[in-house]
């Protein structure tokens, strides 16, 4: 009997086993049986071999982050317990081949033997997700059509022989009933539920940002945002580009920006520090810019397909000079659709660059969640119709705001420089000129503030401690605060980083213990509050290993303060 | 001679040497720009970083004076995303086959319908006389006090093993035969390379005025620039280099052309507007 009221399985094998196929049909399946289901992966930098996971949480009520525990594990490799040998204890079902994976504690499931008899070991997959289904009490009949749709770009003798295969595991699954007896009650809710990864997430939010233009250089994990746009390039009129390198993919942005399109870059921290030049020259020529940068660990290589959240003070303090530069980073999916769509209006209201940081646990993390509020309306180009006598530099605007014209339509002309330059964009070493738009540009800084998205307090709204984060460990801090259930602690989140909303301080000032959360080494957020709000955090729970943070490791570290 | 709209009405400050190579080509592209009848408001020049890069604050149009070397991927960008708009980007050797090198050879790969003025002095000028990528052996800097020892950069002759539609060189000294060729560069639909010999007055005195004259010569009349093959052979001319229209093909489509988002809809991309009510059925089907 599975003890927990949700249940938490997870999939093991060598890249290119399948792991992604049964964690998809598991998934799809059981969200169609109105369970709430959340799915996480960690795999290694290679394309065969080695060893990865994916883990899946189906439960009664919403989840959105990972944790340690596995109640049932299906290794598809040997290399698989080994891997895993942390995370599996004594109440962890092992369900597998036992004369492949050789464990004397394991449930024997035969899917490579079940598999020939449907018409090949090649769907001992498809034998594995009908076992599974059986397992969770997913009406069998309502997962034929998900099967055939699974494998709609096969023919229909290999959709015919996995759900035959499907149906030989579900048989074998309804036989371990007894042993391994699991009640999960279905939430109807779950039916009006959207079920997608963060790269989605942050790409539909771009879509109704009015993006228009993607380009970049394939980089994990900044690729999945691409990739997805990519997809949806040709049904939303999307220009696609892959670029030579990333220092062509920012300068190309710009250029469809100042063109009059609504560009998106997508990278990782190595290729963003290519970019650093176009950061800086979006700045002094105000044209709009919008990154996503997908972290990974560095420095360097680091660990190319994990997760961190080290590139901050890079993203920060990117590009020389002094400009706005404006810092999103979505925790949720909710987050990831409305900031990704925000860093579009932002960037064009003050035509300066905004980056949206996620990483590789957000963008391939994915869960049911409330649909995307999308506007009626899509947003509107901040550009104006340019008059003869039009100047893209006008002084004089309390905010440090000049319109913008993009060439060609209207009757002036739209001249940028990257040098100094004078209201008509032509180069200056005019002293007065140049203070002029000094100020000009720092006006933006200081007038971006009253647009700036303020944190979100989570739990005892009458604190004492006070556990402040960003970005993806917003949900695996909220589901450890649920877990501890104590009174008196709360999780400050930030959607917007930088500049750092000026309502921090109160809320750091309300707290007599502060604790500072996040996945990277050094505490690069708590640096920028303490150096802003000038309070210090008294702890700080910090991560560098490449893995997000579980709800049980964050409540046993959290509670280890208390 | 009627006004020049791409010429300013009052004087302005150029802040090029006295005797530059520049200004002919500056003479000989305002001429090329009024001869061809283009809108003012639908030329926007591009450039990177350099003596020559300074080409678009001198001409009276929109521009994009950006960052050293990346004037290509901007006015990629801009070409399709504005089909519309006439674009061309100029620079120094330095600015477009050093630090814009890579650009260069994918811009030719992408075929964008945009031209590519070069002013090859075959020395840096902005940086003081240190040596381009195609600066001759041999040649003594402050920075190369041995002389240059990495072989130079054939840019038309790269330009047409990369199956670049429109591949010219010209020399400053000839204004009137270095505006006709701008004139059929900008014509091109596509990527066009002009490749521009000019004197460096104050930091290539080994490759002067005199030494542009002696060492090159003008394609012969009958010339035919249709030949893939032919161009390249000719290309690899040196010393004396051939002046001309070294190819000239129409089989390769425009990379704007190619885009998805223009096969049935030629609407400029920013002129559309996003689909809310499609994005909406989108996220419905993630239920």
């Amino acid at each position: 009997m599975i003890k927990h009221k949700d249940l938490s399985i997870v999939i093991s094998g060598e890249a290119g086993q399948g792991i992604q196929s049964i964690e998809s049909m598991i998934t799809i399946f059981a969200k169609k049986a109105f369970f709430h289901v959340f799915a996480t992966k960690e795999y290694m930098s290679r394309v065969r071999g080695g060893c990865n996971s994916t883990s899946i949480r189906i439960s009664p009520t919403s989840v959105m982050a990972g944790v340690d525990r596995i109640d049932i594990l299906v290794p598809l490799t040997p290399e698989a317990i080994p891997h895993l040998k942390d995370r599996i204890g004594d109440s962890t079902i092992i369900l597998g081949e036992k004369s492949l994976i050789g464990e004397d504690r394991m449930i024997d499931l035969p899917f490579t033997a079940i598999a020939v008899e449907a018409g090949g070991a090649i769907y001992s997959n498809t034998v594995a997700v009908g076992a599974l289904c059986a397992l969770l009490k997913i009406d069998r009949a309502a997962c034929e059509p998900g099967i055939r749709e699974f494998f709609a770009q096969k023919s229909g003798d290999v959709q015919a022989a996995n759900v035959d295969a499907f149906n030989r595991g579900y048989e074998r699954g309804l036989s371990l009933r007894q042993d391994i007896a699991i009640d999960i009650a279905a939430d109807p809710d779950v039916a009006g539920k959207i079920m997608l990864t963060g790269a989605d997430a942050v790409a539909l939010g771009a879509i109704a940002g009015g993006c228009n233009y993607v380009c970049a250089y394939p980089m994990s994990p900044g690729t999945t945002v691409f990739t997805a746009l990519a997809e949806y390039s040709k049904r939303f009129d999307i220009i696609v580009e892959q670029v030579e390198d990333e220092i062509g993919v920012a300068n190309m942005a710009l250029g469809a920006w100042y063109a009059g399109a609504r560009a998106l870059v997508s990278t990782s921290g190595g290729g963003f520090a290519l970019m650093s030049e176009a950061v800086s020259l979006s700045g002094g020529i105000e044209t709009p810019l919008v990154v996503h940068i997908g972290q990974r660990p560095g420095p360097a290589t680091g660990l190319p397909t994990r997760t961190e959240q080290g590139d901050l003070n890079l993203a920060i303090h990117a590009g020389h000079g002094d400009f706005l530069k404006v810092l999103l980073a979505p925790g949720d999916l909710e987050e990831g659709f409305e900031l990704s769509r925000a860093a579009f209006d932002i960037a064009d209201r003050y035509q300066s660059p905004v980056f949206i940081l996620t990483d590789q646990y957000f963008v391939d993390s994915y869960y049911a969640t409330r649909t995307f509020k999308v506007p009626e309306a899509p947003l509107e180009n901040k550009v104006v119709a340019t008059a003869a006598d039009y100047r893209r530099y006008v002084l004089g605007s309390p905010d440090g705001i000049s319109p913008r014209g993009i060439p060609g339509m209207g009757d002036g002309i739209v001249c940028v420089d990257s040098d100094e330059h004078d209201e008509g964009g032509y180069i200056t070493e005019n002293r007065e000129m140049r203070v002029a738009m000094v100020a000009k540009r720092l006006a933006k800084i200081e007038a971006v503030k009253k647009d700036a998205i303020q944190p979100t307090l989570y739990g005892d709204a009458r604190y004492s401690t006070l556990l402040v984060g960003w970005g993806s460990v917003k949900m695996p801090i909220i589901e450890a605060l649920a877990a501890i259930d104590q009174p008196g602690i709360a999780y400050l989140h930030f959607p917007w980083v930088y500049p750092l909303p000026e309502s921090a301080a109160g809320y750091m000032a309300a707290a007599s213990t502060r604790v500072a959360v996040e996945g990277n080494a050094t505490g690069q957020f708590a640096d920028l509050v303490e150096f802003e709000t000038g309070l210090r955090f008294d702890h700080r729970i910090l991560k560098s290993d490449g893995y997000q943070y579980t709800v049980e490791e964050l409540a046993d570290k959290i509670s280890a303060l208390l | 001679m009627t006004e020049n709209v791409f010429d300013f009405n009052k004087k302005i400050d150029i802040a090029w040497c006295p005797g530059c190579g520049d200004f002919a080509i500056r003479k000989a592209l305002l001429s090329a720009l009024q001869e061809l009848g283009l809108e003012r408001k639908n030329l926007v020049m591009v450039s990177g970083i350099g003596q020559a890069a300074k080409m678009p604050q001198y001409i009276n149009s929109s521009f994009f004076n950006g960052l050293h070397g990346r004037a290509l991927p901007v006015a990629t960008a801009i070409k399709a995303v504005a089909p519309n708009l006439t674009v061309i980007a100029e620079g120094g050797d330095g600015d477009m086959y050093g630090e814009g090198g890579n650009h260069f050879l994918h811009a030719a790969r992408r075929n964008p319908d945009l031209t590519l003025f070069v002013h090859e002095n075959m020395v840096y000028g902005l940086t003081k006389g240190q040596a381009a990528p195609t600066s001759r052996l041999g040649m003594r800097t402050p920075v190369q006090v041995s002389g240059v020892i990495s072989e130079p950069l054939n840019p038309v002759a790269l330009a047409i093993a990369m199956n670049v539609g429109f591949v010219a060189r010209t020399f400053s000294g000839d204004i009137e035969g270095t505006k006709e060729i701008m004139k059929r560069a900008i014509l091109h639909e596509g990527f066009a390379l002009v490749d521009i010999f000019q004197p460096c007055v104050s930091f290539n005195k080994g490759n002067g005025f005199q030494w542009f004259k002696d060492n090159t010569y003008k394609l012969e009349s009958d010339y035919k620039a249709d030949d893939r093959a032919r161009a390249f052979a000719r290309a690899l001319e040196e010393t004396p280099f051939p002046l001309g229209v070294l190819y000239e093909s129409d089989q390769r489509r425009p990379f704007e052309e190619l885009l998805f988002a223009y096969r049935e809809d030629k609407t400029p991309l920013r002129e559309r507007k996003p689909d809310m009510e499609l994005l909406r059925t989108v996220i419905r089907e993630k239920a």
